[in-house]
């Protein structure tokens, strides 16, 4: 099922991506009393190395230039999936939020790929960790989305988070426990959007050492187009988890066309303010206490699916 | 009943917070929150106020949530611990089977004909409770962690209690209460003197006794 | 307000207790509150009472039977207390009086009380005042056994709350006060069987576990071993029996609401385990206190035996509580006099008894007889009982099992225990205490006594207990 009306939320969110990770630095240097880099440097960087050439190692093969790609399909696949507009996905079929946890999955791997196709030890240990983590995040995604079933009744995205979810009267307390339970996966969603696009505590954007790095040491040999390419796919990952999120958070069948948009990219922004006061108030976590988060994420995901079972 | 439910879910995540933490202190604030919120369900539970319902509420407010936190913190801090609570399985193994715990009980709380009239969160809740209380007892060696345990036990028992408010008598609850205090305070007191004599709160040392 | 006097005085003489500064009239002051609540008991079986708080506090044949027991022992043990305090000097002594006070006030509640409740609360308050006195010699192993016991007890007693409240939820659809005893029984048909169950089970492992029935009864042992005697006699008369009167209680439930069917094949269960895991363990024991402690778990799963068998059988089981009380209370005292001598609790360190100390070496022997069934003690009596309900009631293989486990039992007692009395000791002692011997020597004429004639009113009590435990006397 195609429906053509959710064009503009898509481009909307294509357009707005880069802005998020910008927003999550901005508000994590005000709170720490800096300034911080512009709001709008992802897309500086993004331009700059557009316009530089890609250099590529002896020793990677096909995988590694294939990796940048296969993540930006992947990840706009996603987008593709989820109800931008808070009515129904471009793309919606039963179980399509199978295809749409895969397709992240799909990108992730590709990345892993690529960083052990480089041969550096540092990479490969990055991509191990990666892969590890996303193991452990997972089952609080499919977890979530189970519990999102069972609230609407129906597997497929749109249904579960667009027209005829009734998220809206689930969250008023309609029927049964929906509302704790749609709080808890909020949370629970919120935790895995912070472990998959490889924010504090999970993973630290920022930091310098190759050693503590997950994510950034797996792109380590990227450059040019294809590095412009993996950090905008990046950010359009983050802003569909963000998606996500606010699909569950604020439901949006009952408000006017116009003011959709509106309340949507507001509700991204907040997330990424949100992303900004996690980074700000806590500290990374050790690695061997990371799968105890997720599987608290997974937790909380369970406990909601519990909650609505109870009649 | 919304306030109730919500409660109910804090109850269960500051179970879930005894389970995952490594510190001793934050065991404690959660048994301490847990405390709160099991004073505040006799009145969002309640539909008709009585002297009772705020008695029982503001008594167990007091117990649960302000002494015993304040008496545990002070044995710890009197007997210079060390601040890892020391599972004998893993904290992702622990909260695993602290889901299993809520998955069964919610599953037996199908099964079961409960009282009418309480949320029907109350009974899942109260057993899921109680399971992880024993959890939280059989797998950490050191003896506050274990009180911890124990208060969890008892928060879960108060809870199914609260099924049947309007027919157990209030002297009956003070009596239960206090009863429960004592415990604790008289464990409290053998929790500085284990530490004192062995140098560790931990009761694996405790092994001299045996055939 | 006799019922009430009975545990009033003693919470009041706890508390007066504290108060004294001087030991001495600690002690006596102890004396004097046992001998006045003895002469209450009496009291109490010349004229019954009238229920007190609504029928809550009230008297009957079984709470009657064990309410004697207690009062008895705690007479005993204080007399053995003057004596006792005189030889071996605790460190934290104030609060020794006061907890023995605190002790006996709590058990006399359990025995009074007829609503689940309150049966609770004191039965959680005499845990929680037996384990200062566990603590009493303030050492390592007194910490660990006390650590031990507080928490097996807190948890155990924590399960039998929460079997009160499912026994509350069992009540919704019936009238009558909740929990009431009275009430539950008179009602019992429309009791709620599901909840009813659950609640039986975890009253069961509750109060079971206070008793020292196996397989949780790891507390046992260490807290005999690390108590001073007196308090051992007092846990292994008055507190199991006054757990095992929970148990009772529940069963008189279950009785009147047709259940026998789930609720007897568990406590053969757990009784029949009891004494094979007695058995195992009394088998080359060398720590006289621990031996007590496994024949203690052995006697509490014969009263568990008795109750699941019906019939005689509860007959059996009423009159066990007094024998079984009486005679654990005269091997304790006299084993503690062996151990304040000696300064061990090592039976090898022991031999000689009879020359070193002739009293209680005679009195040793003869709670070694009165311990093992072996007639004319009282606990023949009662075991007999027991064993006769198995061959009526149909269950012929529980009567061998048992027969067999009690001859083991004989024999791992008999070589421990016969090996200390016989011998040529390295030294005399000189004349014993009056204080340590009177007490003991009471008990075991009241233990040869009941097995040569059972006094009238005690017969009526045992035939109204039993017959309200659903069985009949013989």
């Amino acid at each position: 099922m195609i429906a053509w009306t959710a064009i503009p939320a898509l481009l909307l969110v294509l357009v707005v991506a880069p802005l998020l990770p910008g927003i999550a630095t901005k508000t994590k240097s005000w709170l720490t009393g800096r300034r911080g880099p512009p709001v709008l440097q992802l897309y500086f960087d993004l331009g700059k190395l557009w316009r530089k050439r890609s250099t590529y190692s002896r020793t990677t093969t096909w995988m590694f230039r294939l990796a940048p790609l296969a993540l930006l399909v992947t990840s706009v696949g996603a987008a593709c999936l989820l109800p931008l507009d808070g009515r129904s996905a471009l793309l919606g079929f039963r179980g399509d939020f199978i295809a749409f946890a895969s397709l992240l999955a799909v990108g992730r791997f590709a990345l892993v790929l690529a960083g052990l196709d480089t041969g550096s030890s540092f990479e490969g240990m990055g991509a191990s960790r990666d892969a590890t983590f996303a193991t452990f995040a997972e089952p609080a995604l499919f977890l979530g989305f189970v519990t999102l079933f069972l609230i609407s009744g129906n597997l497929s995205l749109t249904g579960m988070l667009g027209v005829g979810a009734g998220l809206l009267s689930a969250w008023i307390g309609g029927g049964g426990h929906a509302a704790p339970a749609l709080a808890l996966i909020t949370i629970s969603l919120f935790l895995v959007l912070l472990a998959e696009t490889s924010r504090v505590p999970v993973d630290d954007p920022a930091t310098h050492l190759e050693l503590t790095m997950i994510h950034e040491v797996i792109v380590l040999d990227h450059s040019g187009p294809d590095l412009a390419c993996i950090l905008y796919s990046s950010a359009v990952k983050l802003a569909v988890l963000g998606a996500l999120v606010v699909g569950v958070l604020v439901p949006r069948t009952a408000l006017p066309a116009p003011l959709t948009g509106l309340v949507f990219t507001g509700g991204l922004v907040l997330v990424a303010v949100a992303i900004g006061i996690v980074e700000s108030v806590m500290a990374r976590l050790r690695l061997s206490r990371v799968p105890q988060f997720l599987v608290a994420a997974a937790v909380l995901s369970t406990l909601g699916a519990l909650l609505v079972l109870v009649r | 009943m919304p306030a109730a439910d919500l409660l109910l879910v804090l109850v269960v995540l500051a179970d879930f917070m005894v389970l995952g933490t490594s510190r001793l202190t934050t065991c404690i604030r959660a048994i301490a929150l847990q405390g709160l919120m099991l004073g505040a369900l006799p009145i969002a539970l309640t539909q008709h106020w009585s002297l009772h319902i705020v008695g029982l509420a503001v008594g167990s407010t007091v117990v649960k949530s302000l002494v015993l936190p304040w008496f545990l913190r002070r044995a710890i801090r009197e007997a210079a611990v060390r601040r890892e609570v020391e599972p004998s399985i893993g904290f992702t193994l622990s909260l695993v089977l602290g889901i299993a715990a809520v998955a069964i009980a919610f599953g037996v709380s199908q099964r079961l004909p409960l009282p009418a009239g309480v949320s029907e969160l109350l009974v899942p809740v109260a057993l899921a409770t109680v399971i992880m209380g024993f959890l939280t007892l059989t797998t950490r060696s050191k003896a506050v962690t274990q009180v911890v345990g124990y208060l969890m036990l008892e928060n879960g028992i108060y809870l199914f209690g609260l099924t049947s408010t309007d027919r157990v008598p209030f002297l009956v609850e003070i009596g239960v209460l206090l009863d429960v205090f004592v415990a604790v305070f008289i464990m409290g007191i053998v929790v500085f003197h284990i530490n004192r004599e062995f140098d560790s709160l931990s009761s694996i040392r405790l092994t001299e006794l045996r055939d | 307000m006799l019922l009430l006097a009975l545990v009033l005085l003693p919470a009041l003489g706890a508390l007066g207790a504290y108060l004294h500064r001087a030991e001495a009239r600690r002690t006596a002051w102890l004396v004097a509150v046992a001998a006045i609540h003895l002469a209450l008991v009496t009291l109490v079986w010349t004229t019954p009472p009238p229920a007190v708080f609504s029928g809550w506090i009230a008297v009957d044949a079984l709470g009657l039977i064990v309410l004697t027991l207690t009062s008895l022992l705690f007479f005993v043990a204080a007399i053995y207390t003057v004596g006792y305090l005189r030889r071996e000097s605790p460190r934290g002594g104030r609060a020794f009086v006061s907890c023995v006070l605190a002790f006996l006030a709590s058990v006399s509640l359990v025995a009074l009380s007829h609503h689940f409740a309150v049966l609770w609360i004191a039965l959680e308050a005499s845990t929680l005042a037996v384990a200062p006195l566990i603590f009493h010699r303030r050492d390592r192993r007194s910490l660990e056994a006390v650590w031990k016991y507080l928490v097996i007890s807190s948890v155990a007693i924590a399960l039998a709350l929460l079997g009160t409240f499912f026994l509350s939820t069992a009540q919704a659809n019936s009238a009558g006060t909740p929990l009431l005893l009275e009430d539950l029984v008179a009602d019992a048909a429309r009791l709620h069987p599901a909840w009813l169950k659950a609640a039986f089970i975890l009253l069961l492992v509750g109060y079971g576990t206070k008793m020292g029935l196996a397989p949780m009864h790891t507390w046992k042992p260490d807290t005999y071993g690390e108590a001073p005697s007196v308090v051992g006699a007092l846990m292994a008369g008055a507190l199991t029996s006054a757990a095992f009167l929970g148990l009772a209680r529940i069963n008189e439930v279950t009785t009147a609401a047709g259940i026998s069917a789930f609720t007897r094949p568990l406590l053969l269960f757990f009784g029949l385990f009891s004494i094979v895991v007695a058995a195992a363990f009394v088998i080359g024991q060398t720590d006289v206190k621990r031996l007590l402690a496994y024949s203690s778990v052995e006697h509490m799963g014969l009263l568990a035996v008795g109750l699941g068998l019906g019939g005689v059988g509860a007959y059996g089981a009423t009159l066990h509580i007094v024998t079984n009380g009486l005679t654990k209370g005269l091997l304790f005292l006299v084993l503690g006099n062996v151990i304040l001598v000696a300064g061990t609790t090592q039976a090898g360190a022991m031999h000689g008894l009879a020359k070193r100390l002739p009293i209680s070496g005679g009195l040793l022997l003869l709670g070694l007889f009165a311990v093992t069934g072996s007639p004319p003690s009282g606990v023949f009596i009662s075991e007999f009982a027991i064993l006769r309900a198995a061959f009526a009631e149909g269950h012929v293989w529980v009567g061998v099992v048992l027969l067999i486990l009690l001859v083991v039992i004989f024999l791992g007692l008999a070589t421990t225990i016969l090996k200390i009395v016989h011998g040529t000791p390295e030294r005399r002692e000189p004349r014993e205490s009056g204080w340590l011997v009177l007490g003991p020597i009471g008990l075991a004429a009241g233990v040869i006594l009941l097995g040569i004639y059972i006094p009238a009113p005690l017969q009526s009590a045992l035939r109204q207990a039993a017959a309200a435990l659903g069985g009949v006397a013989p």
